[in-house]
């Protein structure tokens, strides 16, 4: 067991479900982890497997109805944020958890200058005089590289291109300078040279403040080079959860080896490219056993009957999966699928 | 130094096995003018200068049967604009656009109608693509009735045999877009597309919007039926993963203009122009200890606007080698090396490494520790 001396964040059996008319959708389903101070987790999954909801569920900003914590606890500094009235969650949210997400134009609001949207932050959560304020903003939009900030403070984020304006959400997040900032696809709607730009930035900033980051991908090439850990969600669930490096070179669950093999690698030439037959459950009527068996290589009668175990491979490697043991051994065996 | 290269061929050479390209491009122009430089304009804007988007700016290029062209480039670039360019459902201003010879370019309504059989596209957004009013029947037989290829009977066949060859049942014709995943939309999308038996097919970003899983099945589904009907494809996309996995030969779009054209494996191997550069080490690899170790170059700034865009070469004002010339000199596409085509005037057959010239003036990268 790890000491909670270095933990800044700890998840424990999370589950958010949404009544819907199809039924109760199970978006988070019993997740958990430990996040320590300055380190960057990764949680990648494809569109539905709740990656979004895990992080909208810990820092409490699921729409409700329809949506619900259900169960679980969210440890934040030792303090359990889910315990805490709303007034108290607010003084957290964009203080000392702070986010930023796909798209910049939607989360900056179209009416307001940047300088007021800077501004209002650090004046709300720190008391910050309107002198200080602005100084504070100007400083912060030339941190994260916006050229001429003293002139570009007063502008309207209309004026700012996509990257430019992901600069500023990050400037934004990082005013109060948080402990925990969470990066929901940051760099999915820009471009790729524009997308490097903003890792190489989220990267330094990390180094300098020794912010602990959460970052939420569907890439897998973002991951391998920005991140320490890595859980891999599908359906609501934790497959798999290991330091990224290891992750990387003995996946122990198929649907992880399923991934991994799916991308094409721009260094090798290959011929076809596996991929992962059928499409992911509908979240409302899963199956009795695996909710991924219907499409796994290694699926037995066994694992559309019973829910599979989380077994631990290793003391930081751990697999959802019935064979967890046997696909190790063989992505162990082989090396890199 | 740089005018010899203008006597070089400026179009890509064909691969030794194919003749005659399928469709050869020429100095192909979209320009959408957005007015301004009128009195009246002067008076209302107070800008004199006439505002004209150089989407595409004199591409040739030429495209050989059975290959697969990627396009590659970042938002904004033109390469969208190009491919509707081909098929003109967006008009050139300029240029031509040869299939087996015949300039579609300057076709009449009717005959344009005629060869559009053999030319069709799929696009990126499998939710905006087709019609929610009709059936998946309806909207994969439409192309069938349109060409008098096939009806009643038969048409509803040709329907199940299609949606078959894509992967998907038989008896889903009579329902809805709504009621299938992005993935399976796309894949409606492929057999309206196919219903025609075309030769020639633009994908414009099929597999952008779709998940990673679902992104291996559809390029699979793009090769296998490449092989089945004898396609040409010319790929679109920004992903260079994507491009790289399913392209024969890479065409790397900056600002309107082509930059570089060579191999796939070329491209990513031994890129010669410095924009080409920056964009492939700017991809991030599956693999952290390659990530670990790698150098990245990281451009400065942003892709300038395509209004009225730099005088010269359009990558000069990011671009670490530049020299005062190339604020004048429009590069020209040459062969650099034998069949790898790339447009730099710092870079020649003489001298094809830019690293090895003299650094440039303009300060533009910086390269990072990975």
């Amino acid at each position: 067991m790890k000491s909670n001396k270095g933990n800044l964040l700890e998840v424990r059996d999370l589950r958010t479900y949404f009544e819907t008319e199809d039924g109760t959708v199970k978006a988070v389903d019993g997740i958990s982890f430990v996040l320590q101070r300055g380190e960057t987790l990764g949680i990648v999954g494809e569109s539905g497997s709740g990656k979004s909801v895990t992080n909208l569920s810990i820092i409490r900003l699921i729409p409700n109805p329809p949506g619900k914590i259900v169960s679980g606890e969210v440890i934040f500094n030792g303090q359990d944020i889910q315990l805490l009235p709303e007034s108290e969650v607010r003084k957290i949210r964009g203080r000392r958890i702070a986010m930023i997400f796909q798209d910049p134009m939607t989360s900056l609001n179209p009416f307001m200058k940047i300088s007021r949207q800077l501004t209002e932050i650090t004046q709300l959560h720190l008391g910050y005089s309107n002198e200080k304020a602005r100084e504070h903003a100007i400083k912060m939009l030339d941190t994260v590289g916006i050229p001429d900030a003293p002139a570009r403070v007063d502008s309207y984020p209309h004026e700012f291109s996509g990257g430019m304006r992901q600069r500023v959400m990050i400037a934004m997040a990082l005013s109060c300078e948080p402990e925990l900032l969470i990066a929901d696809e940051p760099t999915t709607a820009l471009d790729v040279t524009i997308q490097a730009q903003i890792l190489e930035l989220i990267k330094k900033l990390k180094h300098e403040t020794g912010t602990s980051v959460i970052l939420i991908t569907h890439d897998l090439g973002v991951v391998a080079g920005m991140t320490d850990h890595l859980l891999v969600m599908y359906a609501g669930k934790v497959f798999e959860q290991a330091p990224t490096r290891e992750l990387f070179a003995r996946p122990g669950n198929p649907y992880t080896r399923g991934l991994l093999r799916s991308v094409p690698d721009p260094t090798a030439e290959q011929s076809e490219l596996y991929q992962i037959p059928g499409l992911p459950p509908d979240l409302a009527r899963l199956p009795a056993g695996c909710p991924f068996a219907e499409r796994c290589e290694r699926a037995e009668e066994i694992c559309r009957r019973q829910f599979p175990p989380f077994v631990q491979l290793t003391p930081d490697h751990s697999s959802l999966c019935h064979f967890a043991g046997d696909v190790y051994q063989q992505s162990a065996h082989e090396g890199r699928p | 130094m740089s005018t010899d290269r203008a006597t070089l061929r400026s179009d890509p050479t064909p691969p030794p096995e194919a003749a005659r390209p399928l469709i050869a491009i020429r100095d192909l122009e979209v320009h959408f003018d957005l007015g301004g430089g009128s009195t009246w304009d002067k008076f209302l804007t107070g800008r004199s200068i006439k505002r004209v988007v150089k989407a595409v700016d004199g591409v040739s290029l030429d495209i050989y049967a059975g290959e697969t062209l990627g396009l590659v480039g970042e938002s904004g670039c033109g390469k969208s604009t190009l491919g509707r360019a081909i098929l003109r459902l967006i008009e050139p201003t300029a240029g031509q656009v040869l299939f087996r010879g015949r300039d579609l370019a300057h076709l009449s309504g009717r005959e344009l109608r005629q060869q559009r059989r053999h030319l069709q596209i799929i696009f990126q957004d499998p939710y905006a693509s087709l019609n929610p009013r009709m059936t998946v029947g309806q909207i994969i037989g439409e192309p069938l009735e349109t060409f008098r290829l096939s009806a009643g009977r038969d048409k509803d066949l040709r329907v199940q045999e299609l949606l078959e060859t894509v992967g998907l049942s038989r008896r889903f014709t009579k329902r809805y877009p709504h009621e299938f995943s992005g993935g399976q939309r796309q894949r409606i999308g492929i057999a309206r597309a196919l219903a025609v038996t075309p030769d020639f097919i633009v994908a414009d970003e099929p597999i952008s919007a779709l998940d990673v899983s679902i992104q291996a099945q559809i390029m699979n589904l793009l090769e296998r039926l490449q092989r089945m009907e004898r396609l040409t494809y010319l790929f679109i996309s920004h992903d260079l993963r994507a491009i790289r996995h399913l392209s024969s030969r890479v065409a790397v779009m900056y600002l309107g203009k082509l930059v570089e054209v060579a191999e796939a494996k070329t491209i990513y191997e031994e890129p010669l122009m410095p924009y080409t550069k920056a964009l492939i080490s700017a991809v991030p690899v599956p693999d952290p200890v390659v990530e670990s170790t790698r150098q990245r170059i990281v451009l400065e700034g942003e892709v300038p606007s395509p209004i009225n865009p730099p005088p010269g070469c359009r990558f000069h004002s990011r671009c670490p080698y530049a020299i005062p010339a190339c604020q004048e000199v429009v590069p020209r596409l040459a062969e650099i090396k034998p069949s790898h085509f790339a447009a730099c005037i710092r870079i020649s057959p003489e001298q094809p490494d830019i690293e090895k010239v003299a650094p440039g003036e303009a300060p533009g990268l910086k390269a990072n520790e990975g």
